[in-house]
């Protein structure tokens, strides 16, 4: 139900930049704490894309791991587990440097030429 | 076949917030301080809510609810016992029932929301650990809910709900004799996760911790007051979504 929603949004905002064009790509940059599980994201993508510009469209699914960095001794890690304490001093003021995204970077979209050759 | 790639580089969920934020701005003119409490279903929000909101709030604090559900007006029914104004958003049109109030939602409901009378706006999201922290809705603050029957691990199983939230109100804790989870343990796995975040132990039952729930939403609503530009008018615009996600 969560991939649902963000499969809603991913194929909204790559609909409003396709400028009408048939999208064959949307490349996403899903962080590790988004806590997306991949194959449902793009079984929901397939299920939502249904009957838009976007259907049949391939997803480009790209994991950032989650990365971490203290803002009082500046050491940066990357955690194994969901610990967001400082390993080194224990600091709690943590800024999350990679790990949040739910990025659409590109899509691809047919030539317009290309697309109404392709439907003639 | 040619191919045209568009770079567009914008979070999937932009929309969302575009319309999170004109939802605050509409909180704003109204001086109106807007939390979303959220937590898993059954962990006490409507049960807590009755009873930090029996009496008024210190301050003079007015305070509305506004109860989202898949479907039915029950916890809205219970609330408005208490004579305050409480509105319900059923998400029940959506795809067989959303699992979680989004800022459209949240915006179709504002027209019937009494923003003149209140200066604090609970909104009660729909039970689920996971989708309601996606989504802005135009909030202050945001608070959960997790009773220690859920047990220790929901923090390392739940981080980016754990995370969103600047309150975490552990409830059900007069359970706790009849329960094997480790207290301390629960604890510390929240704090691995949201390192420092404010947590207030509470029993919606004997009432322990809700004297001081009373006392942060009271706080909460008198933030506004010590914002720059406001009280005397809107605040500084819809520049950002605060707070940040994470």
């Amino acid at each position: 139900m969560h991939e649902l929603s963000l499969a809603s949004g991913v194929v909204d905002t790559a609909l409003r930049h396709s400028g009408g064009q048939t999208v064959t790509v949307v490349s996403l940059r899903v962080g590790h704490l988004r806590q997306v599980v991949p194959d449902s994201l793009r079984f929901c993508f397939e299920i939502v894309a249904r009957d838009t510009a976007c259907e049949g469209a391939e997803l480009r699914l790209t994991e950032v791991d989650l990365t971490l960095e203290c803002r009082d001794c500046g050491h940066g890690w990357s955690p194994r587990g969901p610990a967001f304490r400082c390993p080194d001093c224990g600091s709690a003021a943590v800024t999350v440097t990679g790990g949040e995204e739910l990025q659409i970077e590109y899509i691809e979209v047919e030539d317009k030429e290309d697309a109404c050759t392709a439907r003639g | 076949m040619h191919r045209t790639r568009v770079r567009i580089v914008e979070d999937a969920l932009d929309a969302n917030n575009t319309i999170a934020r004109a939802n605050r701005v509409d909180f704003d003119r109204h001086e109106v301080t807007v939390l979303n409490l959220m937590s898993a279903p059954g962990a006490g929000k409507t049960t807590l809510l009755e009873r930090a909101l029996a009496q008024p709030l210190d301050g003079g604090t007015r305070v509305g609810v506004l109860e989202g559900d898949v479907q039915g007006s029950l916890d809205a029914d219970r609330l408005a016992s208490l004579h305050i104004p409480v509105t319900q958003l059923n998400t029940g049109n959506g795809f067989g029932g959303e699992c979680h109030l989004d800022a459209n939602m949240v915006r179709s409901a504002i027209d019937s929301l009494p923003l003149a009378e209140i200066d604090l706006l609970v909104i009660e999201n729909v039970g689920n650990l996971v989708c309601p922290a996606e989504f802005r809705v135009g909030e202050d603050a945001r608070a959960m809910v997790c009773s220690v029957t859920e047990g220790e691990d929901k923090p390392l199983k739940y981080p980016l709900m754990f995370r969103a939230c600047e309150l975490v109100l552990i409830n059900k804790i007069d359970l706790l004799p009849h329960l094997d989870i480790d207290l301390d343990k629960l604890l510390n796995h929240l704090d691995a996760v949201n390192p420092g975040v404010q947590r207030i132990l509470t029993s919606a039952k004997t009432g322990e911790g809700v004297a001081q729930l009373r006392t942060w939403l009271s706080e909460l609503a008198s933030r506004r007051a010590h914002q720059p530009g406001v009280p005397g008018g809107p605040s500084n615009g819809p520049t950002a979504l605060h707070p940040p996600i994470f």
